[in-house]
């Protein structure tokens, strides 16, 4: 399990900033989702994974008895998740606003902010 | 005392916030709001700022859940000063953006969205929690994307595709990060990870954690070479945007550093190295952009890079004079970098154009406003006694103290440059024979503007400017709450003992 | 989508899912759920009767603009922040509950009240961002 996530996440490492490197507008948006799955993956990965052990103790006893499932990087999880909603929304909005006024799908044709003014 | 006051600043700019989202429609009264909330914020922030001076580290746990397992905010002295800090760039924006702002913004809600911007740096400061630091991040972030896309212009979309992409990457580099770190440790709490990550055995993987934290802030503070996206964007806002970011956004990146670097990494030997040759070539390369530069706003925009290296540089020696030197330049370059693009918005009114080239004789037209306008522009040189000269001389000495006399050369030849420029800049806007401008129609130029309107533009600018000469004049006082600051950087302990009583 | 039947169905759809999207808020404490699920299935409700229908005839759903629940949602969030800080001289956002749960809703404390401040958040912040989108197009 833990083979096939680092893989995966690897993969997703890997193609999201492909994705933000080319040209296109809207790859890079699909770079931007990719990268922040990616991240919420890792968290996950890291925080180890532990099956079938929610983090609740027992009524009779005092202690946890065994290896529980750290409940923090969920949290964190979802909370990284609906900062990028937010962020991935203001890029499509952004991207197709630029769009509008650009003309083009092109990150070459937005550089009259580096020309000389 | 009531460790709740911590909370105070955030609570405030939250509540003008939402206060100001109510009045939406109601553009006229949204100014007034928020001069009255950047009042009152600046006398929480100066009041927290006295208590804590006197009190020493405090923190507090919100929602009373006990350290390290709830999200505990600290308010040491580097955090308040930056709060207050805050508080006067704020007040001085948002008297500013009153009239500076045209209205078709500020019907966007260009004020709520400043607020919230503001709340995100108050929140950045006083977090004691590495997660917690990432959500305030973005919050500033997220403002900060809408306060440089509104309005919709051409060049403005065009930057904002370049800053969004660069400053999501450093979100996402940030927050694999504090995965690793908390793989590594399973503590997201500050204090509680000085201990913990001491302990870690593998070096390596901290080294590398390390340098992704630094690249992420690196990113966000404009650091060589990850700085491309600043003189792509900051000069397409309207000046008074241009102002908080040049003000505040790279230095919460440069906060972040000293947080990181003073509390949970050790600076090494070769993250030393990595430091102080970033600083080096953040010196430069910023320096010798700025000098190519044609647009007035794109001078200023490298000149933030080129001094980025000056804390870095401090960061980098590690020393307690060194690290006193950088918190110094911070408190100065906050201050200075501010007001200077708001004076280039002035400018801007004045004439019309950015364009160095076509201006000139605003010394014989404006001559008044010209001698203002001489302070924080030398100031930003430090020609002694103004305010950029003693954190340099700090940091000089601590490069003697270090023995690494290429910093101090570097230091000194950026300088050099740095006059260079603004020597040039003064003789080429005021001094020169300008051109004759095309005057173009429907501009609201400064001449023709109301004489309370032109009041509520330059007011700030003094007000930034006599805040200069206090740190320029008043050194002393400033130099010792930077001795402070960083004697409780250098030691931790007081940090974390009022985070984790029990240890 | 023209067709008849989710037309029709949407017209039914609608209230089921906002009873729904509150039923998803209110177990929030201790079972999956809470404001922010909430929130978005109250949102997709919407969106769904946009599909079914145009979308300016769900807009006429609303009194105002649907960025409106944004402030009112920060406030009830905020205050039930306030609300320990002013009372009992605990902490920001410290959880208060009264100490009999209530019929049908279960127990209520300053959480509930913050959860409801982060649905109302949710619905607005959605509906603007959907309607943004699908209004330039």
């Amino acid at each position: 399990m833990e083979l096939i996530l680092a893989l995966l996440i690897g993969v997703l490492y890997a193609s999201g900033i492909y994705m933000m490197l080319r040209r296109s507008l809207v790859k890079l948006i699909v770079g931007i989702i990719l990268l922040g799955n990616a991240v919420n993956l890792l968290i996950f990965l890291l925080g180890r994974i532990t099956k079938g052990e929610p983090p609740i103790i027992p009524g009779d006893s005092d202690v946890f008895l065994q290896a529980y499932t750290d409940p923090l990087p969920q949290a964190l999880i979802l909370t990284a998740i609906v900062i990028s909603f937010g962020l991935q929304s203001f890029a499509i909005v952004l991207v197709k606003r630029a769009h509008k006024m650009v003309k083009a799908d092109d990150l070459d044709e937005m550089n009259t902010t580096d020309a000389e003014s | 005392m009531n460790e709740n006051i911590i909370f105070y600043p955030i609570l405030v700019q939250m509540a003008f916030a939402i206060l100001l989202m109510f009045l939406w429609m109601r553009v006229e009264w949204q100014k007034w709001v928020s001069i009255i909330g950047s009042v009152l914020n600046l006398v929480v922030a100066s009041s927290l700022f006295a208590i804590i001076l006197r009190e020493g580290t405090t923190s507090v746990q919100a929602g009373g859940w006990e350290a390290p397992f709830g999200i505990s905010f600290v308010a040491d002295a580097l955090g308040v000063t930056m709060v207050l800090l805050t508080a006067i760039v704020g007040l001085a924006v948002s008297i500013y953006s009153g009239v500076s702002v045209n209205r078709a913004r500020l019907k966007f809600g260009y004020f709520p969205i400043l607020h919230l911007l503001l709340l995100g740096l108050n929140g950045a400061f006083l977090t004691g929690d590495i997660f917690n630091l990432y959500v305030w991040f973005e919050i500033i972030i997220i403002s900060s994307f809408v306060l440089l896309t509104i309005g919709g212009e051409k060049a403005q979309l065009e930057g904002a595709v370049k800053y969004f992409t660069l400053n999501f990457l450093a979100s996402m580099i940030f927050l694999t990060a504090i995965a690793v770190l908390y793989g590594l440790t399973g503590s997201l709490n500050m204090a509680d990870l000085v201990a913990k990550m001491a302990a870690v055995e593998n070096r390596t993987l901290v080294q590398v954690n390390a340098l992704l934290f630094l690249i992420g802030f690196g990113i966000k503070s404009a650091l060589f070479p990850l700085y491309f996206w600043l003189p792509a964007s900051y000069h397409t806002a309207p000046s008074a945007v241009a102002a908080i970011f040049g003000g505040l956004l790279t230095k919460v990146g440069v906060y972040a550093i000293i947080r990181m670097f003073t509390l949970i990494f050790e600076v090494d030997s070769l993250i030393q190295i990595v430091l102080l040759s970033t600083a080096v070539l953040t010196f430069f390369s910023g320096a010798i952009g700025s000098l190519v530069q044609n647009n007035i706003r794109k001078i200023f925009s490298y000149l933030i890079i080129c001094h980025i290296g000056y804390m870095i540089a401090g960061v980098g020696m590690m020393t307690q004079v060194a690290l006193a030197g950088a918190i110094f330049y911070l408190i100065h370059d906050i201050v200075v970098k501010t007001n200077l693009f708001l004076m280039t918005g002035l400018i801007y009114k004045m004439k019309g154009t950015h364009s160095m080239r076509k201006l000139g004789d605003l010394y014989a037209e404006y001559p008044l406003l010209s001698l203002l306008f001489a302070i924080p522009l030398f100031s930003l040189v430090g020609i002694p006694p103004l305010s950029g000269f003693w954190p340099k001389l700090s940091l000089i000495e601590a490069g003697f103290d270090t023995e690494s006399y290429w910093i101090i050369g570097a230091i000194l030849f950026s300088s050099l440059l740095t006059l260079y420029i603004v020597v040039k800049f003064w003789s080429e806007v005021f001094w020169k024979p300008g051109e004759q401008l095309p005057n173009i129609k429907h501009f609201r130029y400064f001449r023709k503007l109301k004489k309370r309107h032109k009041w509520r533009l330059v007011a700030p600018v003094v007000f930034l400017s006599l805040i200069s000469l206090y740190i320029g004049f008043g050194a002393e006082s400033v130099m010792e709450l930077s001795n402070r600051i960083s004697d409780e950087l250098m030691d931790p302990q007081h940090y974390i003992e009022a985070v984790l009583p029990s240890t | 989508m023209k067709t008849i039947i989710l037309r029709a169905a949407s017209n039914y759809m609608l209230p089921l899912l906002l009873v729904f999207s509150v039923f998803i808020l209110l177990r929030g404490h201790y079972l999956p759920g809470g404001g922010f699920v909430g929130g978005l299935v109250a949102a997709m409700a919407f969106v769904l009767h946009a599909f079914a229908n145009k979308l300016e005839t769900t807009k006429k759903l609303f009194r105002m603009h649907p960025g409106f629940l944004m402030p009112f949602g920060l406030t009830l969030a905020l205050l039930s922040g306030l609300m320990p800080m002013i009372i009992e001289e605990s902490s920001f956002l410290t959880a208060m509950w009264l100490s009999e749960a209530l019929p049908a809703i279960g127990a209520v404390g300053t959480t509930l009240f913050f959860d409801i401040g982060v649905y109302l958040v949710v619905v607005g912040v959605t509906l603007t961002i959907i309607f943004t989108i699908s209004e330039s197009s």
